[in-house]
C-alpha cells in the first residue's frame, strides 16, 4: 500500500496469524486518524506490537501498567485541555484489564466525565499469560483456570454486562461492535469519537489461539456470535439502545461446535442440558435486544 | 515575606507558584490540607490547573503520569497507605523518567492502622528510581519544592521527585515561613519545556516492553540517572541560595560536627530535637554532633563518609523499620561506612508518631558511647517480658 493507504497500525508486529486484536487496531486508527493518541494496556496487543525497539504505532501512543489505562487517558485528556490541544484520546485495553483489574479506574474516569474513548477488545479471556478466565469469559468456556472436567463444564459463570455498567455511568456514547463487520465497527469507533465525553466500544475479538480453531477462521466465527445471538452488536445513545443488528438467528450451536473451549460439551458425548443453558443465554439476548428478523413465509 | 502559616498551606502556596497544569490528588490524612488549599485556588481562578478529582491514589499518579508524557508540569500529594497503593505506578513513573513532584507527609503504614508520623511510607519507595528529600522544618519543606521541579524537569535528569516532610509534626504546625513572590519563583522556576511528550506532530511509543537483551541498560540508564542527579541538586539548591538566601547545595547538613565524638545521624523534624538536644549536651561538655541527610535518594555517600570518617561513634535514627534486618538510614551509612572502623548502632525510634524528647536524643548518645544500639529505641517493657 502507498500513500494514504499506508496504515497507522503498521505490519509486522508480532501477532497471531488470525488475530482479531490486530485487525481491530488497525481498523480503529483508520477510523480515528492521525490526531490520536493511544494509551495501551498492558495485555496481548500492547506486547505484540512493541517489542523494543519496534513499534506497530504510527500515532503517539503510551503503554504504563494493566490497570491505569483509563486513568493515565484521564491525566492526557485534562493536559491536551490546559495546552489547548485537540488530539483525540483512545485508551485501549482487553477484556482482563476492562472488566477486570482496571475497573477502579475505568469507572472514576467515566465517572468524571473525561473526553477519550475506552475500546475493550474482547477476547473472553487473559491470553497474553495462556487463556486463563476473566470476567468476560463466557458460561462454560474451559480456560486453564475453568477447565472442564468430570466436575466441571468449564467457567460457572456467565459474562460481565460492562457495556450496561459504563452506559449507567452516564456514557454519552456506549457500543458492542465485532471484526466480522468493519464497516459497522469503522462507524462506532468515529461516532465515539465524535461524541463528547467517555464513550466505551467493546470489540468482540476472537482468539484462535485461546478459543482453539483454525486461524482463516476468525471472521466465520465472529459472524457466528453474531448469527446466533451469543453476542449482539448494538449502540446505546444516553443510557438507551438506539440501533440494533438483527438476525436470522441459527442455534448456538453451530457456534460452540466450532471451538477447542467448547469441545467438553460434543465429547465424548453430547451435554444437550448444558447446550440448552447456552441457548437459553442467545434466547434472553434476542428478546432484550429484540434481533430476531422473522421471515416471511 | 515573612509569614505565620500551617506547613500544608506554605506548601500548597509554593505548588502553586510552582504552576502545575494538572493536579490529580486523594484525600489522605494528613495530606488534606494541601489538597483542599490547592482546590481553593483554583475554583478561586489563582491557579490556573486541571485539578482531577481521582477516585484513588493508584489513578492520582497514573493521571499524572499520563498529563507528564502529554507534556504538562504535573503534581500531587500523598502518604502512608496512598503512596503504598501507587507502589506500581512509582516504578513506573521513574521508568518512563517523567519528572512528576510528589509531596509526600510522612506517616506510618498499617497494620495496625496509624494516621501518626514515622518515614516508613517514602522509605519503602527508596528502590523505585524517584528522587527523595526530606525537609527539617516548613520553610525547608516549602523551598524543596521549587527544587525539585527544577532537579526532576533538568534534561540531565527527567526523574521524578518526593519532597518528604513530616505528618502533623511538620504539616499541621504553624511556623513562620518565608514565602517567595510569583515573580521570583519564575525566575528560578523556568516554564516546562519536555524532552519528549505525546504529540500527533511528531508521535513516539513510550513504554515499550523489554526483552533479557536490553531490560538491563535501561535499568543502567535510570540508575545513572539517579546518581548524576547529584550535581544538578548541587546546582540547583547552590543557585537558590544565591538567589534567595537559603542554600541547598549539599545533600546533608552538618551541625556541630567540626570536633564531634559522637555523631547522630537523622531525617526531617527530628533534627530539630537532635539540634537542642546537641547544644545542651555541648554545653556539659559532651562533643556531639548532627549529620542530617536532606537527599535520601540520590544517597550521598561521599558527604557522609567525609563527615563522619573522624568519629568515635554514630547514632542514627531511623523513623523506619526494613523487618528484619535494620533501619535504611543505618543501612546506607554502614554502606559509606564500610572498611573505616567506625561503629554504625542504629536506633529505630519515633515509629507510628511517637514524641521524640531532647531526653531521648540524649540517652541514644549515652547508648552509642556505650556501645550499646541495634535496638528498638524505648519499648513499652511488657514486650520486652
Amino acid at each position: 500500500m502507498t500513500g494514504e493507504q499506508c496504515s497507522l497500525f503498521e505490519s509486522g508486529h508480532r501477532a497471531c496469524g488470525g488475530c482479531a486484536a490486530a485487525l481491530a487496531a488497525r481498523t480503529i486508527l483508520d477510523a480515528a486518524g492521525r490526531d490520536t493518541i493511544v494509551v495501551s494496556a498492558t495485555g496481548c496487543m500492547e506486547v505484540f506490537s512493541t517489542p523494543y525497539p519496534e513499534t506497530a504505532w504510527n500515532v503517539p501512543w503510551i503503554h504504563s501498567l494493566f490497570e491505569n489505562n483509563s486513568a493515565v487517558a484521564s491525566g492526557i485528556s485534562a493536559a491536551l485541555k490546559k495546552q489547548g490541544r485537540k488530539e483525540k484520546v483512545i485508551a485501549i485495553g482487553g477484556d482482563g484489564a476492562s472488566f477486570d483489574i482496571g475497573m477502579l479506574c475505568l469507572s472514576g474516569a467515566f465517572e468524571r466525565g473525561h473526553d477519550f474513548v475506552y475500546i475493550c477488545y474482547d477476547n473472553e479471556a487473559y491470553m497474553n499469560t495462556g487463556i486463563q478466565r476473566s470476567g468476560a469469559t463466557p458460561y462454560d468456556a474451559s480456560t486453564t483456570t475453568s477447565p472442564a472436567g468430570k466436575c466441571s463444564t468449564g467457567n460457572p459463570r456467565p459474562k460481565k454486562d460492562l457495556p450496561a455498567i459504563l452506559a449507567a455511568h452516564g456514557a454519552p456514547y456506549v457500543a458492542t461492535a465485532t471484526v466480522a463487520y468493519l464497516p459497522d465497527l469503522k462507524k462506532k469507533i468515529r461516532k465515539a469519537l465524535d461524541t463528547e465525553g467517555p464513550c466505551y466500544v467493546q470489540v468482540h475479538a476472537p482468539c484462535c489461539t485461546g478459543w482453539g480453531f483454525e486461524s482463516e477462521k476468525t471472521i466465520a466465527i465472529a459472524r457466528l456470535a453474531v448469527e446466533t445471538g451469543l453476542f449482539v452488536s448494538y449502540e446505546m445513545e444516553n443510557g438507551q439502545v438506539t440501533r440494533v443488528k438483527k438476525v436470522v438467528r441459527k442455534p448456538v450451536e453451530e457456534y460452540l461446535k466450532e471451538q477447542r473451549r467448547f469441545r467438553h460439551l460434543f465429547r465424548p458425548q453430547r451435554n444437550d442440558a448444558e447446550i440448552a443453558k447456552i441457548q437459553a443465554i442467545a434466547d434472553r439476548n434476542a428478546e432484550k435486544f429484540a434481533i430476531d428478523i422473522v421471515l416471511k413465509k | 515575606m515573612m509569614e505565620i502559616m500551617e506547613g500544608s498551606h506554605a506548601v500548597a502556596n509554593a505548588v502553586r507558584m510552582c504552576r502545575p497544569q494538572v493536579i490529580a490528588a486523594y484525600p489522605i490524612t494528613p495530606q488534606t490540607h494541601i489538597v483542599e488549599a490547592l482546590a481553593e485556588m483554583v475554583a478561586d481562578c489563582r491557579l490556573d490547573a486541571e485539578y482531577i478529582t481521582v477516585e484513588s491514589e493508584f489513578s492520582a499518579l497514573s493521571a499524572c503520569l499520563g498529563a507528564s508524557a502529554a507534556g504538562s508540569r504535573v503534581y500531587s500529594a500523598t502518604t502512608s497507605q496512598g503512596l503504598a497503593l501507587m507502589f506500581e505506578v512509582c516504578f513506573n513513573t521513574a521508568g518512563l523518567r517523567l519528572p512528576v513532584v510528589m509531596s509526600i507527609v510522612n506517616r506510618a503504614l498499617g497494620a495496625p492502622l496509624s494516621i501518626w508520623n514515622d518515614q516508613q511510607d517514602s522509605i519503602a519507595l527508596r528502590d523505585s528510581g524517584w528522587l527523595q528529600f526530606y525537609a527539617e522544618d516548613n520553610q525547608e519543606a516549602t523551598d524543596l519544592h521549587y527544587v525539585a521541579y527544577r532537579v526532576a524537569e533538568d534534561r540531565r535528569v527527567l526523574l521524578p521527585a518526593f519532597v518528604c516532610f513530616d505528618g502533623y509534626i511538620l504539616s499541621h504546625t504553624y511556623e513562620p515561613v518565608e514565602m517567595l513572590t510569583e515573580e521570583q519563583v519564575d525566575r528560578y522556576l523556568p516554564k516546562y519545556r519536555p524532552v519528549h511528550r505525546l504529540d500527533s506532530a511528531d508521535p513516539i511509543s513510550i513504554g515499550l516492553f523489554a526483552s533479557p537483551d536490553y531490560y538491563t541498560e535501561f535499568r543502567y540508564q535510570i540508575d545513572q540517572a539517579v546518581k548524576g542527579s547529584m550535581q544538578v541538586i548541587r546546582e540547583a539548591g547552590r543557585q537558590f541560595g544565591e538567589m534567595f538566601g537559603r542554600d541547598y547545595a549539599s545533600p546533608v547538613e552538618e551541625y556541630r560536627m567540626d570536633d564531634a565524638d559522637c555523631a547522630i545521624v537523622a531525617m526531617g523534624s527530628i533534627c530539630g530535637t537532635a539540634k537542642d538536644a546537641i547544644d545542651e549536651m555541648r554545653k556539659e561538655g559532651r562533643k556531639a554532633g548532627l549529620l542530617r541527610i536532606r537527599t535520601f535518594r540520590p544517597f550521598p555517600a561521599e558527604e557522609v563518609r567525609k563527615a563522619l570518617s573522624g568519629v568515635s561513634s554514630v547514632a542514627v535514627l531511623d523513623k523506619n523499620i526494613s523487618l528484619g534486618s535494620k533501619g535504611a538510614v543505618a543501612l546506607e551509612v554502614r554502606d559509606a561506612l564500610y572498611g573505616s572502623g567506625v561503629p554504625v548502632l542504629d536506633y529505630i525510634i519515633a515509629l507510628g508518631g511517637r514524641d521524640v524528647a531532647k531526653k531521648d536524643i540524649k540517652s541514644v548518645v549515652d547508648m552509642a558511647a556505650a556501645g550499646k544500639g541495634d535496638l528498638f529505641y524505648g519499648l513499652r517493657e511488657e514486650v520486652l517480658r
